[in-house]
C-alpha cells in the first residue's frame, strides 16, 4: 500500500463518517423492521404516542435516508475528492464542523419526530429550526467539497465528482425552496406554499431527493468504488459523459408522475410520465458503465465478495430503474399509486441499490483507512447473502400485496356494485405485511454482522498498529 | 495550479478542467426542469378551478367570520356545508395540526382520482380548489387506510370519537394505532405564569391557535379579525380528540360540486 497516506490526506474524518454510516443503518434498519412488524401487528404500537406508526415512520425515513445515506456521502465524497484530486481537504476544520453538524441534525431527529414535531411533508418533516441548521451544514459540506477540487494538483476533475456536485448543488435548490415556511413557534411552521402548489413542490423534492441524493450522490460512489475494487479502469468515458448530462438535466422533471390523476394540471403529470419513461436510457447508462468495468475480470466475482456488492447494487439499479419507468406509465399508475407496490419499489432501489453499492464501498474503504485486511472475508459473504434475500423477500411481498390491492379497489362484481369494502383489502395484505417484516429482519441481521465485522476490522487494526504505523510514515512528496 | 496547462480540446473537457465553469452549467441544468413544471402552476389561471366557477371558493371568507360564539357559548355559523371553501376554524386546525402530528397522512390519502371505482367508494374527485387553504396539502401517497378527502359526514362523531380511541373495537380487521391519548390533552390551555397574583407571561386559552391563524394569514389564508377573536371561545374546554373529529368531519364538505359539471378536462 502507498506510504505516506495519512499524513497527506484527511482520513481522519472519513473514517468517523464510515464507522457513523454502519451504525446508522443498523438503526435506520431497526426502526424499519419495527414499523413494518406494526402493520402486520399493531399491538406493537403499544399505545404510545411516541412509538406510533406515524411518528416512527418520518424516524425511519429520515434514519435511512439522511443518517445512513448522508453518513456514507460524505465518507466517500470526502475520501474520493482526496483521491482523485491528489490533494488533501481544502478545509479539515469545516469537515469536521459538516461531521458533528450532522450529527446533530440526526440527533435532533431522533428526539424531535417520535414528539410529533414535524412540518408534515413527507420526506422533510423536520422542523425549521432543523432545517436552517441543515441548510448550514450542507453548504459548508458543498463549500469545501468544491475548494478541495479548485486546489487539486490532478488536471482533469473525475467523473465521480460531477456526479457528487450535482447532488449538492440540487439538494441545495430541492431543501431550500421545499422548506420555505412560515414558523409561528419554536417547532411548528406552517409551509408557504398550499394545495396543488405545494405539491408540485413537495414531490419536486420527494423525487429528487430520490434522483439527486440516492442516485447521482450513488453514482458517484460506483464511479469510484467499482473500478478501483475491480483494478480495471471504468469501461466507457463517452457513456459517462452522456449519461451525466442527461441524468442531470432529466431527473429534475420526474416529480410529477407521483401526481398522476391528482389535482394537479393534465400537462404537468403527463410530462412527468413522458420524461420519466425516457430516462431508462441514462439510468442504464450508468448501470452498463458500471457493470461492463468488470468485462474481462467477471471470475473476480467468485472470490471478491466486496465487488459482488457493488455488482449486485448495480443490478438492482438497473432493475429499479426499469420498474420506475414502467409505473411512471399512467395506465399503470392508475393500479400502482397508493399501493405497496410504490413501498416495493422504493425498497428495490434503497436495499438493494443503495445499501449495496454504500456496504461495498464501506468494506473498501474499511481495508484502505484501517490498513488491514477486513476481520472476517466470510462475514461479508454472510452479509452478502442476507441483504440479497432479505432484499428479494422484501420487494416480493410488497409487488403481490401492492397489486392485489390495487386490483381490489377496483374489482366489481357480477351486479355492478365494487366487490370488496376497504377494510377486506386491508385483512388481505396481513400475510404480505408479515412477510415483509420477515424480509427486513433478515436483512437487518445482516446489517447487524457487518458493524461487528466493521468494528472487530478497528479492533484488529488497533491490535496490529497498522494505523499507527501508517500515521508515523513520513511522507513521500 | 495544474489546470491551467492543460488545454480543453472539447467543450466538455473545458468544463472538466474549470471547476467554475462545471459548477455554472450544472447549476444551469439542473433549474430547468422544476422551472417549467412548478412556475406555470402559480401563473396558468386553469390550474385552479374556481377560476372557472367562482361558487367553489366561499365569497366571504376574510372578509365576515366563519363562525362566532353567542353569549350561552353556543356556535353561531355564518357559513354552511355547501357553501364554498373556507379556511379552517380554530377549531379544525387545531384538529389538522394533530392529524399532521400524529402523522395521519403517511397511511391516508385525501386527494380522490377520477375513476369509477373511487368514485363509488370516497366521492365525486377531488379538485385543486378545495387545497387552496392547505399549508402544506395532505394529499398524502399512500392508502394503507381509506382516503380521508370526502369522510365529512359519513360517520357520526360518536363513532369518530369511539374509532380513533381503539379502532379494532369497530373494525377488527384494522391495523390503525389506538390514538388513546388525544381525549386526555386539552387543546390550547391557559399557560400564563403568574406568581402573587400577578401575571408574569400572559398566554391565556386560544392564544396558540391564534398565533398558529396568524401565521397563516400572513401567507395569505384570508382569516377574518373576527375568526380569530373566536379562537379562545372555540377551543375553550375541548380536547385535541374533539378537535380531530371537528378536522375530519369538516372534510370534503365545504364545496358542493355538480356531478353534471366538468371542472377539469
Amino acid at each position: 500500500m502507498e506510504s505516506g497516506l495519512e499524513q497527506k490526506y484527511n482520513f481522519d474524518v472519513v473514517r468517523w463518517f464510515t464507522i457513523m454510516a454502519v451504525v446508522y443503518l443498523v438503526v435506520g434498519a431497526s426502526v424499519g423492521v419495527y414499523i413494518a412488524s406494526e402493520l402486520a401487528w399493531p399491538f406493537l404500537n403499544f399505545d404510545s404516542p411516541y412509538i406510533s406508526f406515524g411518528r416512527l415512520r418520518p424516524l425511519h425515513t429520515n434514519a435511512v435516508i439522511f443518517a445512513f445515506g448522508g453518513c456514507t456521502l460524505m465518507a466517500t465524497a470526502f475520501y474520493t475528492v482526496q483521491r482523485t484530486c491528489g490533494v488533501r481537504l481544502w478545509s479539515d476544520k469545516l469537515a469536521w464542523f459538516v461531521f458533528w453538524g450532522w450529527n446533530t441534525v440526526i440527533l435532533l431527529a431522533v428526539i424531535t419526530l417520535p414528539l410529533g414535531l414535524t412540518e408534515a411533508k413527507e420526506y422533510a418533516e423536520l422542523e425549521w429550526p432543523v432545517d436552517i441548521l441543515i441548510a448550514v451544514v450542507w453548504l459548508t459540506f458543498t463549500f469545501n467539497f468544491i475548494m478541495t477540487i479548485a486546489t487539486r494538483k490532478s488536471s482533469h476533475i473525475y467523473v465521480s465528482n460531477w456526479f457528487f456536485l450535482g447532488m449538492m448543488v440540487m439538494i441545495v435548490y430541492l431543501h431550500v425552496v421545499n422548506s420555505l415556511a412560515i414558523p409561528v413557534g419554536l417547532f411548528k411552521s406552517y409551509s408557504l406554499f398550499a394545495g396543488v402548489q405545494d405539491a408540485m413542490i413537495q414531490w419536486w423534492w420527494g423525487h429528487n431527493a430520490v434522483g439527486f441524493y440516492l442516485t447521482a450522490g450513488f453514482l458517484g460512489i460506483m464511479y469510484y468504488f467499482v473500478p478501483k475494487q475491480a483494478g480495471r479502469p471504468i469501461y466507457s468515458y463517452r457513456l459517462s459523459v452522456i449519461h451525466f448530462w442527461a441524468l442531470m438535466f432529466g431527473y429534475v422533471w420526474l416529480g410529477a408522475h407521483h401526481l398522476q390523476y391528482t389535482a394537479l394540471p393534465d400537462w404537468t403529470g403527463s410530462l412527468g410520465a413522458a420524461v420519466s419513461i425516457a430516462m431508462i436510457i441514462p439510468s442504464w447508462g450508468g448501470a452498463v458503465n458500471g457493470m461492463m468495468t468488470l468485462s474481462g475480470a467477471w471470475d473476480r466475482l467468485r472470490t471478491d465478495y466486496v465487488l459482488r456488492f457493488l455488482i449486485m447494487a448495480l443490478a438492482f439499479y438497473a432493475m429499479s430503474t426499469f420498474e420506475g419507468p414502467v409505473m411512471a406509465i399512467k395506465t399503470v399508475n392508475a393500479l400502482s399509486h397508493y399501493t405497496d407496490w410504490t413501498i416495493g419499489h422504493v425498497h428495490s432501489g434503497a436495499l438493494g441499490w443503495v445499501a449495496g453499492i454504500s456496504i461495498g464501498a464501506i468494506y473498501h474503504l474499511m481495508t484502505r483507512l484501517y490498513h488491514t485486511e477486513l476481520f472476517s472475508e466470510r462475514l461479508v459473504n454472510f452479509h452478502f447473502w442476507t441483504a440479497t434475500i432479505g432484499t428479494v423477500v422484501y420487494i416480493t411481498a410488497m409487488w403481490v400485496s401492492g397489486i392485489m390491492q390495487g386490483l381490489m379497489w377496483r374489482a366489481y362484481d357480477e351486479y355492478g356494485t365494487l366487490a370488496y369494502t376497504f377494510v377486506e383489502s386491508v385483512d388481505a395484505m396481513h400475510p404480505y405485511y408479515a412477510m415483509r417484516a420477515v424480509g427486513g429482519a433478515i436483512f437487518l441481521v445482516g446489517a447487524i454482522v457487518m458493524l461487528f465485522n466493521v468494528l472487530m476490522t478497528v479492533r484488529k487494526s488497533a491490535c496490529a498498529g497498522s494505523l499507527a504505523a501508517a500515521r508515523t510514515v513520513p511522507a513521500a512528496a | 495550479m495544474a489546470e491551467q496547462k492543460v488545454k480543453a480540446k472539447s467543450f466538455q473537457e473545458w468544463m472538466e478542467i474549470n471547476i467554475w465553469g462545471l459548477l455554472f452549467f450544472l447549476a444551469l441544468a439542473l433549474s430547468v426542469g422544476g422551472l417549467v413544471e412548478i412556475v406555470p402552476l402559480f401563473i396558468m389561471k386553469n390550474t385552479m378551478e374556481n377560476n372557472r366557477f367562482p361558487e367553489l371558493v366561499w365569497a366571504k371568507a376574510g372578509t365576515e367570520p366563519i363562525v362566532t360564539v353567542d353569549a350561552d357559548g353556543k356556535p353561531v355559523w355564518n357559513w354552511a356545508p355547501g357553501d364554498g371553501v373556507r379556511p379552517y376554524t380554530a377549531l379544525e386546525l387545531a384538529g389538522r395540526d394533530i392529524y399532521e402530528r400524529e402523522g395521519c397522512y403517511l397511511c391516508h390519502s385525501q386527494m380522490i382520482r377520477p375513476f369509477r371505482d373511487e368514485k363509488e367508494r370516497y366521492g365525486h374527485y377531488s379538485l385543486a380548489a378545495e387545497s387552496i387553504f392547505d399549508h402544506p396539502m395532505q394529499w398524502g401517497s399512500k392508502r394503507t387506510g381509506p382516503d380521508l378527502a370526502r369522510v365529512g359526514g359519513k360517520y357520526s362523531d360518536d363513532w369518530h370519537r369511539q374509532h380513533l380511541r381503539r379502532p379494532q373495537n369497530l373494525v377488527p380487521e384494522s391495523v390503525m394505532p389506538a390514538y388513546v391519548w388525544l381525549d386526555k390533552t386539552p387543546v390550547d390551555p391557559d399557560r400564563s405564569i403568574r406568581m402573587f397574583g400577578k401575571t408574569l407571561w400572559s398566554l391565556p386559552t386560544g392564544s396558540r391557535m391564534q398565533r398558529h391563524m396568524r401565521g397563516l394569514r400572513a401567507i395569505g389564508v384570508p382569516y377574518a379579525d373576527a375568526d380569530i377573536a373566536a379562537a379562545a371561545q372555540l377551543v375553550d374546554g375541548k380536547t385535541e380528540l374533539d378537535a380531530l373529529v371537528s378536522y375530519l368531519q369538516v372534510l370534503g364538505t365545504m364545496a358542493r360540486l355538480d356531478d353534471a359539471k366538468a371542472y377539469r378536462e
